[in-house]
């Protein structure tokens, strides 16, 4: 079986195309110059740029982590390019209808509808492509409701007072490597900020392409979720297929005020390179939210691209009562390594977590959990309940689990549980047996096994997960 | 409608069916008895086409195909269903769901429009209700947590949802008490419409009290050694395998 598992498993990938879009891209290479030049280019203010400077200087003195269990080349970050634009974004599109007609095409393949009408779905998106926002839909709807929903660069620019005080405040500058790299080459992202006791009236969305050749992508993401308020939002991500492996390094900041509540999810479709490890994204992404008193953060995450995943969205419940939780499906084939996880730091009072981890390994990828879950002196009553599972296919695979439970208060009860198991061919068999093909069948198994992950995405996402799943696994068996 | 000619199958190179030759026409009910080690569950295995279970000599079709030839979801597609001995779990995939993609990859073969989610359901429990499992079978995992009564009963409701043309029961019947034994043989009896027919496998005559067969055979060594009607399994049920000579004696006792 595992021969086939392994031959079909080299199924194409769907969003590998290229567009044709003419973009100015900086020569490759990093110092304090580029970073002045992104700065410019994006026509920020001064304490943008020093802010911009001091972590780069930052990042000078730290080292690249190497504690993951993952394993890759050591990255030469002089060659790698830091700002690329299609050119067309020069003067940035008033509406839709100066937007780059190839570039909507592009997004029309990823089956991104950008077009207003007909988003009758009611979802709003900003569309990141290479390193600058390029459109961003429903603003008017959002702005009736006093909801901010627009690219970074332009909240930089238009509410500086909001940026300056939550950027930084949750992921500081120099957190860590790649962190301290995204604050100081950021190109672009989302920002999103909802008014007190307001509940966004849609689903907000971001989609990221890479497109350009020896780009980084470093977006940014900051939302605020003012006191009593309710968001939801997605995070979509694609790049063509290339021989080169090519680096994405962002930061997503989620501030929840009091009582508020913010659900963040994420499909992420990152190129994952070729069955033998050629080319690829290399993902090394910073989450973290802060969740003030009553508040909520929610993190599910879909994970199957990528060659290399290094992800931890966490949560700070500083306030009491706060609640975290981690949802996340991560699926590695070929020759992917994904080592992904959170961490939930209990600070406050009866505050509450809960992590649901689905691990799905084929062909010859690892696949690792990493959670930390940490009971502060003060976090009186607090719960956390972690449920982690592995699902091998085939049997060249490997699935590991490193948690780390770290409880300094006697009140605080902390819960783990942990299986292993296999697709296996008595599965696979009954169903074929009933009359379903063996893709139908693993598929079928394989989301049965993240079915209570899948149930925490919004309604039309869980659908389009599934079927990425399905996708993923096309040809999984024989 | 089946017609197993000259079978021979192994396992992992050990050959476990040789020369089997056995006919089924419409509407008939075999039973298949046999000592312990004697192939009976293999048989089914070989032929619902199960990896690792190889056929070395001789043919089998299934109305006039080549059923050998076929991919196990072409065999299930074609008409042939196996009820398990011991069903296999599959956590997170509701009985529903699962069910469904069943009857509707085998509808789509026969070039029938797939039923739609309000068709199915009520088709659906009516099936649950005839073998006697609660609706919420339908919403739980396939077979997660159910005994092993309600596993075999729920093999049966799968049997009635697919309509096969031919269906091997694997001792379904092991395991049961009286009641759930009589749900089995119902699920069956409602079946028999003169055109399905039926190859159980059993340890036990008590079955064939409620399944009427109209061949009992028994297997040992591989082959069928002994044909005859619903007797001889009284005779089996009496005096044991002692006609097969010492050997079967002794392991059955």
């Amino acid at each position: 079986m595992s021969e086939q598992i392994e031959q079909a498993l080299s199924r194409k990938y769907d969003a590998g195309f290229y567009s044709e879009i003419e973009s100015e891209t900086f020569e490759n290479g990093l110092d304090e110059s580029v970073i002045r030049r992104i700065s410019a280019m994006k026509n920020e203010p001064d304490w943008m740029l020093q802010w911009r400077l001091k972590a780069y200087h930052a990042w000078l003195k730290m080292d690249e982590p190497e504690w993951a269990h993952v394993d890759y080349p050591k990255i030469d970050f002089q060659e790698i390019a830091y700002y690329s634009a299609p050119k067309s974004m020069k003067d940035k599109p008033q509406s839709l209808d100066e937007v780059d007609p190839e570039l909507l095409r592009t997004y029309e393949k990823l089956g991104i509808p950008l077009h207003e009408q007909e988003m009758l779905a009611g979802v709003a998106v900003d569309a990141v492509f290479d390193s600058v926002s390029v459109v961003t839909t429903f603003r008017s709807k959002l702005e009736e409701a006093g909801v901010i929903f627009c690219p970074i660069s332009e909240a930089i620019q238009k509410y500086p007072e909001l940026v300056k005080k939550y950027m930084g405040s949750v992921v500081p500058r120099s957190d860590n490597f790649y962190a301290a790299l995204n604050s100081a080459v950021f190109t672009d992202g989302s920002f999103v900020y909802i008014p007190k006791g307001v509940r966004c009236p849609m689903e907000l969305s971001t989609y990221f392409r890479i497109n350009e050749q020896n780009t980084g992508q470093f977006e940014r993401t900051l939302i605020v979720a003012d006191e009593g308020s309710y968001v939801s939002y997605l995070e979509g991500c694609t790049a063509p297929q290339r021989d080169e492996n090519q680096l994405h390094a962002a930061v997503v900041e989620l501030v929840a005020m009091d009582d508020s509540q913010i659900k963040y999810s994420t499909v992420q479709n990152w190129y994952p390179g070729d069955e033998n490890g050629k080319g690829g994204i290399y993902n090394f992404v910073t989450k973290r939210g802060l969740a003030h008193t009553n508040a909520k953060i929610s993190w599910t995450q879909v994970e199957t691209g990528s060659a290399v995943t290094w992800k931890y969205p966490s949560c700070i419940l500083k306030g009491d009562n706060s609640v975290g939780e981690f949802y996340s499906v991560a699926l590695t084939r070929g020759r992917q390594q994904a080592d992904t996880g959170t961490k939930m730091i209990h600070i406050g009072k009866n505050t509450r977590s809960t992590i649901i981890s689905k691990g799905i390994s084929a062909g010859r990828s690892n696949n690792a959990y990493r959670g930390l879950v940490q009971m502060g002196p003060k976090a009186d009553g607090a719960r956390n309940f972690t449920e982690c599972d592995s699902l091998l296919i085939g049997d060249q695979c490997g699935a590991h689990t490193f948690p780390y439970i770290e409880s300094r208060n006697p009140s605080a009860i902390v819960e783990h549980e942990a299986t292993t198991s296999k697709v296996s061919d008595d599965q696979l068999f009954l169903c074929q047996q009933r009359g379903m093909d063996a893709e139908k069948a693993v598929s079928m198994i394989v989301n049965g096994f993240c079915k209570e992950v899948f149930k925490e995405l919004p309604m039309e996402f869980a659908v389009e997960a599934g079927k990425l799943l399905e996708i993923s696994l096309e040809g999984s068996v024989g | 409608m089946l017609k197993i000619n000259n079978l021979h199958a192994s396992v992992e190179d050990k050959s476990i069916i040789h020369g089997l030759e056995m006919e089924v026409k419409p509407g008939e009910v075999h039973a298949i008895m046999g000592p312990n080690g004697a192939g009976k569950s293999t048989l089914g295995y070989v032929l619902s086409g199960r990896d690792g279970y190889e056929v070395t000599e001789g043919s089998v079709e299934l109305d006039g195909a080549d059923l050998l030839d076929m991919e196990v979801e072409e065999r299930a597609q074609a008409g042939l269903f196996l009820a398990f001995q011991y069903p296999v779990e599959i956590p997170g995939v509701s009985n529903m769901e699962f069910m469904k993609e069943s009857v509707n990859a085998i509808r789509e073969h026969q070039g029938k429009e797939p039923l739609s989610a309000a068709e199915f359901l009520k088709k659906a429990k009516a099936a649950a209700k005839q073998v006697q499992l609660p609706l919420d079978f339908l919403k739980r995992g396939v077979n997660e947590g159910f005994s092993g009564g309600e596993k075999k009963r729920n093999e049966i409701m799968q049997m009635i949802l697919i309509e096969p043309r031919v269906a091997i029961l694997d001792e379904s019947d092991s395991g049961l008490d009286v009641d759930a034994l009589q749900v089995v043989a119902d699920g069956v009896n409602s079946q028999r419409d003169g055109e399905r027919s039926f190859i159980v496998v059993t340890h036990y005559q008590r079955l064939l009290d409620y399944i009427k067969p109209d061949f009992v055979h028994i297997l040992a060594d591989g082959k069928i050694v002994k044909s005859g009607d619903a007797s001889l399994a009284h005779e089996v049920e009496k005096s044991g395998y002692s006609f097969l000579g010492k050997k079967y004696e002794e392991a059955e006792a």
